[in-house]
């Protein structure tokens, strides 16, 4: 006699929860996984798109991509370590930079609203057709309006402007390690880039500021700890998971927007070259996953989990 | 004493508050100050933040080039379209992933992550290649006469509602972290009282779920707005994306108007900014104070 099989209610339940995600997994299959092993096929072959209907043909190259793009291309290689650079220089800033605005604004002080709807204008304002014309204007903004005219027309220029030289010799002047002393000028003309990328980073801080229960602070001012030790033994401990999902957050954004994936964008688009355009993806992406990686393990370690 | 110390930590906060938010301020009052000064204005030396002769002319310029009312109309339906379809696929995914058990749960999540980390640029060939000869079925061919949809508008539905446009993995997390967030009292209550699942995710869920799809719905309508990235890897057309002409514009007016001093030219572009951050800008203002406190308490955090 055959027993008639009947789904369990969790069975039914789990079905219907393949059909909430469905949508998604057909897009991830499609767009995600498919493209993934296109991108790795192109790269081992010569890609050549037919004209007029669409349609493309791959000749398989082996190596050569790759070998060309470490052996032979004129810029691979610079543009990937001084991305990376960046990064590595960039990430720490913009998390430190964050960390303390969302200190502030999570103060109580009168114009907060205000002050907190002018410092998430970034994640709005953050186009990159915008960009270049905004940094432009921020050119024109720095040195005084009239700057941008009187250099444009070949006159001598505004004493508006901020020097920066003057600021650095001095420091050298007073004997600073150079090394320290340039980290800090590159972090300070670099400000308007760091404050432009941490408007999604300060929103995720204050968010994690106020999920701290109140008790703890209490605890720690009963105990008699002073505003610095409350900082470094109960608000960061607390904000260090946060910590790992903002960095996390910067290194692909800031990866999207760097100089490799333009590089690998224009080879693909105007120098047609498709292969090669697949190895520098292929690359970069590695090394970002790892880089990455290699950072969460790092600070997940240290890391305290209060649930 | 402690008066004086609370007094010196006020100053030493208003004074940085005042100069990060002036570093965020002055590209914005730099292109308005810009934008309205006169030719004889710009190339005053004299002239700083407050123009001796504003004039409106170069808007006037812009928005015939541009024919702004035109296209903003048809990218802000097109944006807020996306924007829809977003917090619906983004929201149902991150229900389903928050609320029912089922085998590979934990692998499949890990697949959202993973979109979250992969960058668009890695994927971004096989992409082009395949909307170049997109053609299921032959429905393309029989529509069309040509396989292959790029140019459209096609593409970017098309990814979005398979949950895969901008950012969607994003989406999908905040939604997922909101719902668990939920007491699932709820949904037994409506359970209880004979609510289906799909009437218990639209009616009760989803409602519940307020504080999430307004910052969804705020991130969405923004990254869209501001995306040059699909636009431009899908070739959509300048008529239906406002950014992408403001990109062409100074190149249009030197065409077209024979403005060629580069003085001059950036005035216009950034008359033409400001245009086109004006929709974004007063969207966000008027929610300004509901997303903040939307993206505090829906679960961005983790």
């Amino acid at each position: 006699m055959k027993e008639k099989r009947k789904l369990t209610l969790t069975q039914k339940r789990g079905l219907k929860g393949y059909l909430f995600i469905l949508p998604w997994f057909i897009g991830f299959a499609i767009f995600y996984v498919r493209s993934l092993i296109m991108t790795v096929e192109f790269s081992f072959a010569k890609l050549t798109v037919s004209p007029g209907a669409g349609g493309y043909s791959l000749e398989g190259k082996g190596l050569e991509n790759y070998l060309y793009a470490f052996r032979a291309h004129g810029s691979f290689k610079q543009t990937l370590t001084s991305s990376v650079g960046n990064m590595l220089i960039d990430v720490p800033l913009i998390l430190f930079f964050s960390l303390f605005m969302a200190l502030l604004l999570n103060q109580k002080f009168r114009g907060r609203g205000i002050v907190r709807a002018i410092f998430f204008l970034p994640v709005i304002l953050n186009s990159d057709a915008l960009k270049a014309a905004i940094s432009l204007s921020e050119a024109m903004m720095n040195g005084g309006i009239a700057t941008q005219a009187a250099e444009v027309s070949g006159a001598a220029s505004s004493v508006l402007a901020f020097d920066l030289d003057y600021l650095i010799n001095m420091f050298v002047n007073f004997g600073l390690p150079v090394k320290v002393l340039s980290y800090v000028t590159a972090a300070v003309g670099r400000i308007n880039d760091i404050i432009s990328a941490s408007g999604v980073q300060i929103i995720i801080f204050i968010a994690a500021l106020q999920s701290i229960p109140s008790s703890m602070y209490e605890v720690a001012r009963i105990e008699g700890a002073t505003a610095y030790e409350t900082f470094w033994k109960v608000t960061l401990p607390l904000v260090m998971p946060h910590v790992i999902t903002n960095m996390v957050y910067t290194i692909v954004d800031h990866f999207s927007r760097s100089d490799v994936v333009e590089l690998a964008y224009s080879t693909a688009f105007t120098e047609f070259n498709y292969g090669l355009s697949a190895v520098f993806s292929i690359i970069s992406t590695v090394v970002t996953l790892l880089i990455l990686a290699l950072l969460v393990r790092a600070i997940q370690k240290n890391t305290f989990y209060y649930n | 004493m402690i008066k004086v110390k609370r007094f010196l930590i006020g100053l030493m906060r208003a004074l940085i508050l005042i100069g990060v938010g002036y570093t965020i301020l002055s590209p914005i009052i730099g292109m308005i100050v810009s934008s309205i000064a006169s030719t004889e204005d710009i190339y005053n030396p004299m002239m700083f933040l407050l123009p001796k002769h504003p004039t409106m002319e170069k808007y006037a310029l812009v928005i015939e080039r541009m024919d702004y009312y035109k296209t903003i109309l048809k990218d802000l339906i097109y944006v807020a379209t996306l924007t829809a379809i977003q917090v619906l696929v983004c929201s149902m995914v991150g229900y389903g992933f928050a609320r029912f058990q089922f085998p590979f749960k934990k692998l499949l999540f890990g697949c959202v992550v993973l979109m979250i980390t992969i960058p668009m640029h890695t994927i971004m060939l096989p992409i082009y290649v395949t909307f170049k000869s997109f053609d299921p079925f032959g429905i393309v061919t029989a529509i069309k006469g040509s396989p292959g949809i790029m140019g459209t508008v096609v593409p970017m539905y098309l990814m979005t509602i398979l949950g895969c446009g901008v950012r969607s993995g994003l989406y999908i997390y905040i939604f997922n972290q909101f719902f668990r967030g939920l007491p699932k009292e709820i949904e037994e209550a409506a359970l209880v009282d004979g609510a289906g699942t799909w009437y218990t995710y639209f009616r009760i869920m989803l409602v519940n779920a307020k504080p999430a799809v307004i910052t969804v719905a705020v991130f969405s309508l923004v990254w869209q707005f501001n995306d040059t990235f699909y636009s431009k890897l899908f070739l959509v057309s300048e008529d239906v994306v406002i950014s992408k002409k403001v990109s062409s514009l100074a190149s249009v007016l030197a065409n077209q108007d024979k403005i060629l001093n580069v003085t001059i030219q950036q005035q216009y572009t950034n008359a033409g900014i400001l245009l086109v951050i004006l929709p974004v800008l007063v969207l966000y203002l008027i929610l300004q104070k509901r997303f903040i406190e939307g993206v505090e308490r829906s679960g961005i955090v983790g």
